[in-house]
């Protein structure tokens, strides 16, 4: 993947160069169909109305920490915009390897003249974070099992009920989101999860929950996995990010359904790298207005079923491109959907995550 | 040769002719040097050098004193094992130190470093560093109700800038501004002596804003901590005024005499408020532990130790992983090493002795993985040993196993060393091979002619001039084994992930480079270890790849 991007990066530079006058903009994303959908909401209508500014994608964002913060220490900072979950987005600020941002100065306001800092809200989780869009991670489950008896999940509890659901399962390989649901099913109320998972007893309650059905997980690294392992009937249901679910079901017509219930809202959205020239940080932020602006954000949502992170643009959101399905109920923000949702904790992982891993893959390898 | 004989040889020109070879060799080496010069020069810079680099940072830790250089300093005589909280003065030399690393926003990255050792503590830092700039509001009130010249950061200027500062800033002002940036700020001599911590944190408030912001301290009002540190000056030393004359030994003389009668701020009691975890002795044992320049803290969390007060102490039993995962990626590795040697061995004899046209065909099967995509030979073996997968469901169908007792030979151990043995097989073929290649068929023969049976003309005569092959091979696969993770990533599951996984998750993922730079260091030591033992017991003059 990485010599595809330098192959590609290269022969763009190779064009470039015979045109000359364009400027460069490097935007990272995470590849795949979000990429393309941001490429097509945000990037085409843009390139329409600025023919000196020449956006290279690059496909990078599962490591962008990481790089980010060598190229911080090179002094060289080649990427100009980047695109990260809300969770990296605050350790990158946390770093001091991302721009703070001012999001009334520096984002769009809504059409009804909403200012952009009330229009996003609370998703603005962190001083350098550029929300686009509302993901959650929740589960899939095979609506063909024989062995169910006609039953099917209703709870996210029935994850954990292998008597009525016996099957494989598969869950992501880290703590985050496992443990908490397995809180909830273990009776803990809503509001005192992360009260819980904070003292030595709630985390090993966690982890006797998560032991009742720990020979029966697959555990997934990539959000490909699930989706690829419901298909294959290799798990009968698995968590995953509702947007992969969505094109397993709707596009690829596979007999899955969504669980809705206790799905976990996460962010994802722009960061700006620290340290930019003036020019070219200009040129971002010009860019990031347009791409965070209330139709934008909407339009993405044609593309690929993931919410815009704006509160004006929830009601524009019309029918999927290609599928031309209203796309409105296949939102995690549906309300329909939302009916049970659980809000991930940043300030609350970004303090425990190293320990509840360490813990946590401790606890796998037993 | 005697001394004697060295002597009496010359070359025509007389000089001795020890001096002349030397010479002669000597040009020599710097030629081949100058060759190889490049070579050398590259690898130095782009493999040795960033090596260092990263081992290096397994033991460097001067972010704590760096960022908190007056709380180190008052640390230093408090009894961690006191189990009460440091002083007062402790907590108001966090303040400063605290408020500076805000400003400069290094009191989060300061956070993440402490929480890689007590949970916690990166929220601690960074609720506090939102707050810390109204620690000392309650002087700064004071100080302005006393007197309002005390707002106007002229007066600031005045009391503390030195005179020459004060010139080249005016001629600064006067010209173009956006030419050039303002000099930096100084503190004239009166004030060092006298109030030697408002002059300090002044100082750092001046630098601040103008490296930071591009501010200008004849325009910006000092942070409340300022205020904090003249009210403390002035307590400390009443007589400070004496040393200053005109306007300012006036106000100074009237603050000193007001601040008596000051309410004092709690600064202590803000702090537990911004979080509670700076009302226990734990954190301020951390920050003591960690204050020094270099630690073995990395080192000690790559074997399950942590550092504490106390000293090393192992980790909780449900915290250790990576010696564990050490163990398990040497045997893995041995594992799939055999394996390679058990497949490879017949295929590389069968290439070096059928006729070239089949063995070319032969070597072209072999390269063939070669070519292809890591990731889509690791997704093809998915594809073959999950449990709904082709080999299952063929076993199935001829009967072999039932449909409920389909075989599970994917995400666990079976599943890393299957697809890490098709991965490195062919490093283990090609040594192999081209050692078979140079042995000569004349000693089997001459073997079999004598009355071995195929056997013993294999086995004491061919296989001993096979091993530099297999020491070779099964020192290129071992040391790619271990260092594999994206394979055992996705088809381990969770009993056959490597230590590399812990390692690339450190690096990419929890930003913990020292962690990863000391897991690093400790599988390079055993590497190094291994192939001294490999050494001592093989030899490493019997390693041969062609």
């Amino acid at each position: 993947m990485k010599l595809k991007t330098a192959i590609l990066a290269t022969s763009a530079i190779a064009m470039m160069s015979g045109t000359a006058v364009a400027k460069d903009m490097t935007i990272v994303s995470w590849g795949g169909a979000y990429q393309s959908s941001q490429k097509k909401a945000y990037a085409e209508p843009y390139a329409a109305d600025h023919s000196d500014i020449n956006i290279i994608w690059d496909e990078s964002s599962n490591e962008a920490v990481a790089k980010l913060r060598a190229m911080n220490e090179a002094g060289n900072i080649t990427w100009d915009l980047v695109d990260v979950v809300a969770s990296d987005a605050i350790r990158l600020c946390d770093e001091g390897l991302a721009l703070e941002i001012d999001p009334d100065e520096d984002l769009a306001a809504a059409p009804d003249g909403t200012s952009a800092a009330d229009d996003f809200g609370d998703l603005l989780v962190s001083e350098c974070f550029i929300p686009q869009i509302v993901y959650s991670t929740t589960f899939g489950y095979r609506s063909d099992i024989e062995a169910w008896n006609g039953k099917e999940p209703e709870t996210v509890c029935d994850v954990f009920d292998t008597e009525t659901f016996p099957g494989k399962r598969s869950l992501e390989k880290r703590p985050i989101n496992n443990m908490e649901w397995a809180l909830l099913c273990d009776g803990v109320a809503k509001d005192e999860v992360y009260d819980v998972l904070e003292t030595e007893e709630g985390q090993e309650r966690a982890f006797a929950k998560l032991d009742t059905i720990k020979d029966d997980v697959i555990w997934w690294s990539a959000g490909a996995e699930t989706p690829q392992l419901l298909a294959d009937k290799e798990v009968v249901i698995g968590s995953t990010y509702n947007g992969r679910l969505f094109s397993l079901i709707e596009e690829q017509d596979q007999p899955v359904k969504m669980l809705w219930d206790a799905q976990v809202f996460d962010l994802d959205g722009w960061i700006i790298p620290a340290g930019l020239p003036e020019d070219r940080l200009a040129a971002v932020k010009d860019f990031v207005k347009f791409a965070t602006d209330t139709q934008r954000l909407a339009d993405q949502a044609k593309y690929i079923s993931y919410g815009p992170a704006r509160a004006s643009s929830a009601p524009l959101v019309g029918k999927h491109a290609d599928l031309g399905i209203e796309m409105a109920p296949h939102m995690p923000t549906d309300p329909a959907n939302a009916k049970n949702t659980f809000l991930y904790n940043y300030e609350w992982w970004a303090d425990y995550r190293d320990d509840l891993d360490a813990k946590f893959q401790a606890w796998l390898s037993q | 040769m005697s001394e004697t004989a060295d002597q009496l040889l010359t070359t025509k020109d007389g000089k001795p002719l020890k001096a002349a070879l030397a010479k002669a060799l000597r040009r020599d080496k710097l030629r081949a040097l100058a060759l190889i010069a490049p070579l050398l020069i590259f690898v130095l810079l782009t493999f040795v050098a960033p090596i260092v680099d990263m081992l290096f940072r397994s033991v460097e830790n001067d972010i704590v004193s760096e960022t908190l250089p007056r709380t180190v300093i008052e640390l230093q005589d408090w009894d961690a094992e006191s189990g009460v909280v440091p002083g007062d003065a402790t907590y108001n030399a966090l303040h400063y130190d605290l408020m500076i690393a805000a400003e400069k926003k290094k009191h989060t990255q300061l956070g993440t470093r402490l929480n890689y050792e007590e949970t916690g503590i990166s929220s601690a830092f960074r609720k506090t560093g939102r707050r810390v700039d109204d620690f000392g509001e309650g002087y700064t009130d004071q100080f302005v109700a006393l007197n309002e010249a005390w707002e106007a950061p002229a007066t600031w200027v005045d009391l503390l800038a030195s005179p020459d500062w004060v010139k080249s800033q005016a001629t600064w002002a006067a010209g173009d501004q956006k030419a050039t940036a303002e000099p930096s700020f100084v503190i004239n001599d009166t004030a060092r002596k006298a109030l030697p911590q408002t002059s300090e944190i002044y100082g750092a408030f001046a630098r601040t804003i103008q490296v930071e912001d591009q501010d200008s301290p004849t325009e910006e009002e000092p942070w409340n901590a300022v205020y904090s540190a003249l009210y403390e000056d002035l307590t400390a030393n009443p007589a400070a005024a004496d040393a200053f004359s005109g306007a300012n030994e006036a106000l100074l003389s009237e603050a000193a005499a007001a601040v008596a009668t000051f309410t004092p701020v709690d600064i202590k009691a803000l702090f537990v408020k911004a979080d509670k975890d700076w009302g226990e002795p734990s954190i301020w044992q951390t920050i003591k532990t960690f204050a020094p320049a270099y630690t073995s803290g990395y080192f000690l969390n790559s074997v399950d130790a942590q550092l504490t007060a106390d000293g090393v102490q192992m980790k909780p039993e449900d915290e250790r992983i990576y010696l564990f995962l050490f163990g398990r990626t040497l045997m893995l590795s041995m594992a799939i090493t055999i394996s390679c040697l058990l497949l490879g061995y017949p295929i590389a004899f069968l290439l070096a002795h059928l006729p070239l046209r089949t063995s070319n065909l032969l070597m072209i099967l072999v390269l063939l993985p070669f070519w292809t995509s890591l990731l889509v030979r690791t997704s093809a073996w998915k594809v073959l040993l999950q449990q709904q997968g082709v080999i299952n469901d063929f076993l199935v169908w001829i009967g072999v196993i039932s449909d409920a007792g389909r075989l599970v030979m994917i995400n666990n151990q079976t599943g890393t060393i299957i697809a890490m043995t098709h991965i490195l097989l062919p490093f283990m073929i090609l040594p192999l091979f081209s050692v078979m290649k140079t042995i000569s068929p004349n000693y089997v023969r001459a073997a079999k002619s004598l009355g071995a049976t195929n056997w013993t003309a294999f086995w004491r005569v061919y296989f001993p001039q096979s091993v530099p092959g297999i020491g070779a091979g099964a020192v290129l696969a071992f040391i790619l084994s271990i260092g594999y993770y994206i394979t055992p990533e996705l088809v381990g599951g969770t009993s056959g992930i490597f230590i590399s996984n812990r390692i690339a998750y450190h690096i990419s993922s929890s930003l913990n480079w020292g962690l990863a730079a000391a897991l690093g260091t400790m599988l390079l030591a055993a590497v190094m270890i291994l192939f001294l033992v490999y050494d001592r017991i093989v030899g490493i003059d019997n390693v041969k790849l062609g």
